[in-house]
């Protein structure tokens, strides 16, 4: 490829993506909460194998598109979502598809922390058990401790697994529900506002723990945090109003953006 | 360009360029009178030359630190980080400039008033172009102008082609007599300094175009200075 062909790519879309698979695809996905347009026409593709970071001011559909990912917004009265979906070349919204299998595929983390009122390890085991991963009693605890290792978790609490997950620290708490996430082998993990709740160390963990597992998954992150976007994603995309206004590397969108729009958000100028 | 949300960051950077403005100001009246004085044979206006440069340290200074606090606390990204990271780059440059008038003005001294006027002129009329350059870079500057920023950068050939020549013309003068070479030499560094300054122009050129572009020129900088490669072994006679 000469040099003029890559420019043009670049120009495109992220360079990123001649690199990985496309886990996901959206065609034109329209979002409404009933008269309101949530999401506008958005077309992307998302890499496999890498973290992507969502970005935008409140209100302009970066958590919505998020949601609609793993079917989230059905339980929402009044949610339309049209346009399509694919995970894996599958369409997610098809009649056929199982949405609870869906949901173990395509694994969601919170805000706030939201452990099960249960034992960490019961806390972990829950997905698997009733999946029905795990083959004995033996490979369950296998997948928890492995599980826990994964979240970064397991040395702090490996001698009170027993103890209720509420117990824990809140970057505790959030590191257990990602290892939750983890247990039940998904391919997809949303993050929406991971770290939003936690002081700046646990925080740190937690984009510790995504560096580390992002080889494996294909991790999409909503964030306020630019600084967060910015040290953690690959790739980010910038929301506005519905609209998908920039996606593109990390790399580019925080020195050079190409959308005014883009620029002024990050650089803190926004009317 | 729209403000900050945040007022105080606007005031931050705007203080910055003010800062680097000075600075050129500085810059460029010390220039002038490095200029002035050797040409002159001006020693007292030497002297103030030399004297003066501690203000532009003392502002690149300034400039540094302000930079580093402005980073700490607002976190820049994109042309607000681009901006704080060229004020540094080009307040490192107009010091250097300062610097290499200073040691112009210093060989004031050195140079003595019988020395015949023709000898500085080439001196001079590097100076003056020197000088313009660094003008329109500043303008360039103060004004987010890249293709102002350009025309310097492009011109910097011209300072190139004259300083080769008055380079021939120092050696010539030593050659043909050997009294000629302790003034010459002094008269060739101001010349060097100079060339060096129209450098340092072409470098905040080039920041300017990164300031507003975000990326570097991908063109190859204009270069004529051959004087490193010239071979000046007299012919020696059988």
């Amino acid at each position: 490829m000469d040099a003029s062909a890559k420019k043009v790519k670049s120009i495109l879309g992220p360079r990123i993506l001649n690199q990985r698979e496309v886990k996901i695809v959206a065609k034109d996905v329209n979002v409404h909460y009933g008269e309101k347009h949530a999401i506008k026409h958005l077309s992307i593709d998302i890499p496999d194998r890498a973290v992507s970071a969502f970005i935008g001011p409140s209100g302009c559909g970066k958590s919505t598109f998020l949601r609609s990912i793993n079917r989230m917004n059905d339980t929402i009265p009044g949610c339309r979502v049209s346009g399509d979906i694919l995970v894996d070349g599958k369409d997610i919204y098809d009649r056929s598809l199982d949405v609870v299998q869906l949901r173990a595929k395509v694994g969601m983390v919170f805000q706030k922390p939201n452990p099960f009122p249960k034992s960490i390890f019961e806390n972990v085991a829950y997905g698997p058990r009733i999946h029905g991963i795990a083959k004995s009693k033996t490979d369950l605890e296998e997948i928890v401790v492995n599980s826990l290792k994964k979240a970064s978790l397991f040395e702090e609490v490996k001698d009170r697994l027993n103890h209720p997950g509420t117990g824990l620290s809140g970057g505790q708490q959030q590191r257990l529900c990602i290892a939750r996430a983890i247990a039940v082998n998904p391919e997809i993990i949303l993050m929406d506002e991971p770290c939003s709740a936690l002081d700046p160390i646990a925080s740190a963990r937690i984009e510790e723990l995504i560096d580390e597992i992002r080889q494996n998954y294909c991790i999409i992150i909503v964030t306020h945090s630019m600084q967060q976007a910015a040290r953690v994603s690959q790739l980010t995309a910038f929301f506005h109003l519905g609209d998908l206004v920039e996606f593109g590397d990390t790399d580019d969108m925080f020195t050079t953006p190409r959308d005014k729009r883009t620029q002024d958000y990050i650089t803190g100028r926004f009317g | 360009m729209a403000d900050h949300t945040v007022r105080s960051y606007d005031e931050d950077l705007n203080q910055l360029k003010m800062m680097v403005a000075q600075m050129g100001g500085l810059a460029e009246e010390q220039l002038a009178h490095a200029i002035d004085a050797i040409g002159k044979r001006d020693t007292k206006l030497a002297d103030l030359v030399i004297s003066a440069d501690d203000k532009i340290d003392a502002l690149e200074h300034q400039v540094e630190e302000k930079a580093i606090l402005t980073i700490a606390k607002r976190q820049p990204m994109a042309q607000d980080l681009r901006q704080i990271m060229v004020t540094i780059r080009i307040a490192a440059d107009l010091e250097r400039i300062g610097d290499l008038a200073k040691n112009t003005a210093k060989r004031t001294h050195a140079i003595s008033e019988q020395l015949p006027r023709k000898l500085v002129s080439g001196l001079t009329r590097m100076g003056n172009l020197a000088q313009e350059q660094l003008k329109n870079v500043l303008d360039a500057y103060a004004q987010n102008d890249a293709a102002k920023a350009m025309l310097v950068w492009r011109s910097d050939e011209d300072i190139d082609a004259l300083y080769n020549s008055i380079f021939r013309e120092l050696l010539t003068y030593m050659m043909e007599d050997p009294r000629m070479i302790g003034p010459c030499t002094h008269l060739l560094f101001g010349t060097k300094n100079m060339e060096r300054i129209g450098d340092h122009t072409t470098n905040i050129a080039e920041n300017i175009y990164f300031l507003v572009h975000g990326r570097a020129i991908a063109e190859e900088r204009p270069k004529k200075d051959s004087t490193s490669i010239t071979n000046f072994n007299p012919k020696v006679k059988d």
